[in-house]
């Protein structure tokens, strides 16, 4: 292949160190130069244009360069990936819009329970190490059903777990085009239905063009931006507070002057109350959805194909498990930075927002207040100053209590360098790494949908006898049909959309993890039981789903429906592991292919070559 | 590249399997049990943090990168004792 030498090639894989320590300096040689062009007086709107597009630029130039007409490249990157950078491309494709906008909002407002997605979505990669990854990269395919499909016999449960991947992953990417465009109608002044359309071209000319090996290097080159970009503004922040810069060390120091203001200010429930109802008692039930959320959260994590595919890039098992390892540490990088941003921003609003007269708020107050994301409601016409004052009645008394504030989740990252009284371009920045953030993980969500329908549904089950030429075709057409309609959906604004990403874990944990797993670990399980343990798993969750959210169905026990997973994962388990035990052991082919996959060396052997394939 | 013995191919994945129970525990522990106590622990303080809060927030995130490193290091080394890794 003529473009092998752009990317891909040996030459390439060595230098992978400079380039992309290149790459890192010049990105920071970009943001000095558009620093020196705001001082200069180059406006704000000029700033928000030359992040957006510059940034967008590189990655699809990285896109184009990895422009590939091979099967193994295109699906797994050429198997060539090294684990450090696999686990940066991990990183980017994990962290989406959600993780780096608006989880430190969702600390900010519910403090220690907010933990639970800390928690969920970091351990869950150990249960991708010790029982998934390794072995699934020994297999050696090139999607998670094709390994549905050799262990259990075939098209039946590779279509089934189709239909979970599809289910899981589609909420999901809707989900992230939607903060594209968010984020793009906002930096760059365009309609919210146009920005979804212009983030979706950012999105396709990455993945389209070189499938799995150009959005691995799109996804390094993402991470890259979307870290710094997340660091800076609350390193600065906490050198600011606390004289220190390290966040991550110094947010204690703040942590104990909010609970020394909490009392005054009529906080009933604290920042770090663990367990607390509304009153601040310890209560059960809220103590049962924290692990339950932290249960489906790592569980799915573990079953979600947009993640278990990136380790089916590495040389090696070896380095499947390694990357798993690094992809772990760059994820705790942003997931162990996100509370201090919560804290520093809420000790901002103890000590210069509450209690103050409202002629003497603070500028951020004001300015995120007028894109309706703060509000101040005190006077009795706030509500047609402040959108979020909407029903807020305020006493009117010209100074700011706590119950007449509000804050969007949102608006905790995107403000903080206004409030640590930075100049634009640190907010163009942050922009520039949300906008990295939701693009990477859209990229590997609609790779997993269009690789699924491509390779599983269209080559697997259809057409078994198509040329390479026309499967790399049919899968591209697939990209953009996906991508079109998930964009579709978006610019609907659907009102359900962040509850339903949570959901596609729970989905995904009760469809896919206990087939995958008992496939590797549980020789008897056959055929008919993981294909019925799939259903189930996936019934009970989706049926627990959709009855409490749309037919007005009571909780079970209490359990919030975004942890369906706690009803939808044991299920499964049971029913594979009951019905397994009904019907005969697998054949002794079967047991010989487990065997092989469990051993790093050697060949695997297929029980049945026509379950999959190995070209 | 030997094939193994079916013995040694039974004391491998006995190894390995005492490993993931081994890594499972922990997974457990630092996923779970420490914070069934969160509300105990919060009494603690350190540098400013009650205890209870710091292991959701960051305690146990520490506590999952290292052990996944040792993990890959750990198997690493069964693989090779067995002659099961591949080559470099």
């Amino acid at each position: 292949m003529a473009n092998n030498t752009q990317t891909g090639g040996k030459s390439f894989i060595d230098n992978l160190g400079k380039i992309y320590g290149i790459y890192t300096g010049g990105f920071a040689a970009f943001v000095i130069v558009l620093a020196i062009l705001e001082q200069m007086g180059v406006p704000n709107r000029i700033i928000g244009y030359l992040f957006v597009f510059m940034t967008v630029g590189v990655y699809a130039l990285i896109g184009v360069l990895s422009r590939t007409a091979e099967m193994g490249e295109y699906y797994v990157a050429g198997r060539k990936v090294p684990a450090f950078y696999n686990g940066m491309a991990t990183g980017s494709d994990w962290m989406s819009a959600a993780s780096f906008i608006a989880m430190a909002g969702t600390l900010y407002l519910s403090g220690y329970d907010g933990l639970a997605f800390v928690l969920g979505w970091t351990g869950g990669y150990l249960l991708v190490s010790i029982l998934l990854a390794p072995y699934l990269r020994k297999f050696g395919q090139y999607t998670v059903p094709d390994f549905l499909g050799a262990r259990y016999g075939g098209n039946v449960a590779r279509f089934v777990g189709v239909i979970v991947l599809i289910s899981a992953s589609f909420a999901y990417v809707t989900a992230q085009i939607f903060g594209v465009g968010i984020i793009a109608s906002r930096f760059l002044g365009i309609s919210f239905e146009v920005a979804v359309f212009v983030g979706l071209a950012g999105i396709l000319v990455c993945s389209m063009l070189g499938g799995m090996r150009a959005v691995t290097w799109t996804q390094v080159a993402q991470y890259i931006i979307l870290i710094i970009a997340y660091l800076i503004p609350v390193v600065i922040m906490s050198a600011k507070v606390t004289g220190v810069p390290i966040p991550q060390l110094m947010y204690g120091q703040a942590l104990e002057k909010i609970q020394a203001l909490e009392p005054a200010l009529g906080v009933v429930k604290g920042h770090t109350a663990a367990f607390a109802d509304a009153k601040g008692n310890m209560n059960f039930t809220d103590g049962m959805n924290f692990f339950a959320l932290i249960l489906c959260l790592m569980v799915g994590t573990a079953a979600l194909p947009h993640i278990l595919m990136r380790y089916f890039t590495t040389p090696s098992v070896r380095d499947a498990r390694k990357s798993v390892a690094w992809s772990l540490l760059f994820i705790f990088l942003l997931y162990f930075t996100a509370p201090s941003y919560a804290v520093f921003a809420k000790l901002e609003v103890y000590q210069n927002v509450i209690g103050q007269q409202i002629t003497a708020l603070p500028n951020w107050v004001q300015s995120w207040g007028a894109i309706g994301l703060v509000g101040a409601c005190d006077a009795a016409d706030a509500a047609s100053k402040f959108a979020l004052c909407a029903g807020v009645k305020g006493n009117a008394d010209g100074i700011l209590q706590l119950s007449e504030f509000r804050i969007a989740a949102d608006a905790i990252v995107l403000a903080t360098p206004e409030i640590a009284g930075l100049p634009y371009v640190i907010a163009g920045l942050v922009a520039a790494g949300g906008l990295a953030a939701a693009l990477s993980t859209a990229d590997g969500l609609l790779l997993a949908i269009a690789n699924a329908l491509s390779h599983d549904v269209y080559y697997r089950m259809i057409d078994p006898h198509a040329a390479t030429k026309k499967r790399l075709i049919i899968s591209r057409v697939l990209l953009i049909v996906v991508a079109i309609i998930a964009a579709y959906v978006a610019s609907t604004k659907p009102s359900h959309i962040l509850a339903m990403v949570a959901w596609a874990f729970s989905i995904a944990a009760s469809g896919l993890f206990p087939a995958l797993v008992m496939g590797i670990w549980w020789k008897r399980t056959s055929n008919m039981g993981a294909i019925l343990g799939m259903i189930a798993g996936y019934g009970v969750c989706v049926y627990y789903l959709v009855m409490t959210q749309f037919y007005g169905m009571p909780l079970w026990f209490g359990v919030k429906n975004i942890s369906c997973g706690l009803f939808g994962i044991p299920a499964a388990f049971i029913v594979t592991y009951v019905v397994s035990l009904m019907t005969p052991a697998p054949a002794k082919e079967m047991q010989d292919f487990i065997d092989s996959i469990r051993v790093p060396r050697g060949d695997v052997k297929l029980a049945n070559a026509e379950d999959a394939i190995s070209h | 590249m030997s094939e193994l013995t079916p013995e040694k191919a039974k004391a491998y994945w006995a190894r390995t399997s005492g490993l993931m129970w081994t890594m499972l525990a922990i997974w457990f522990f630092f996923s779970f049990v420490v914070h069934f106590f969160a509300p105990q622990l919060n009494n603690i303080r350190i540098l400013g943090f009650p205890l209870g809060f710091y292991m959701a927030a960051q305690g146990s995130l520490i506590a999952f990168v290292v052990s996944l490193f040792w993990f890959a290091s750990k198997q690493n080394a069964i693989d090779e004792e067995f002659g099961v890794a591949e080559d470099e």
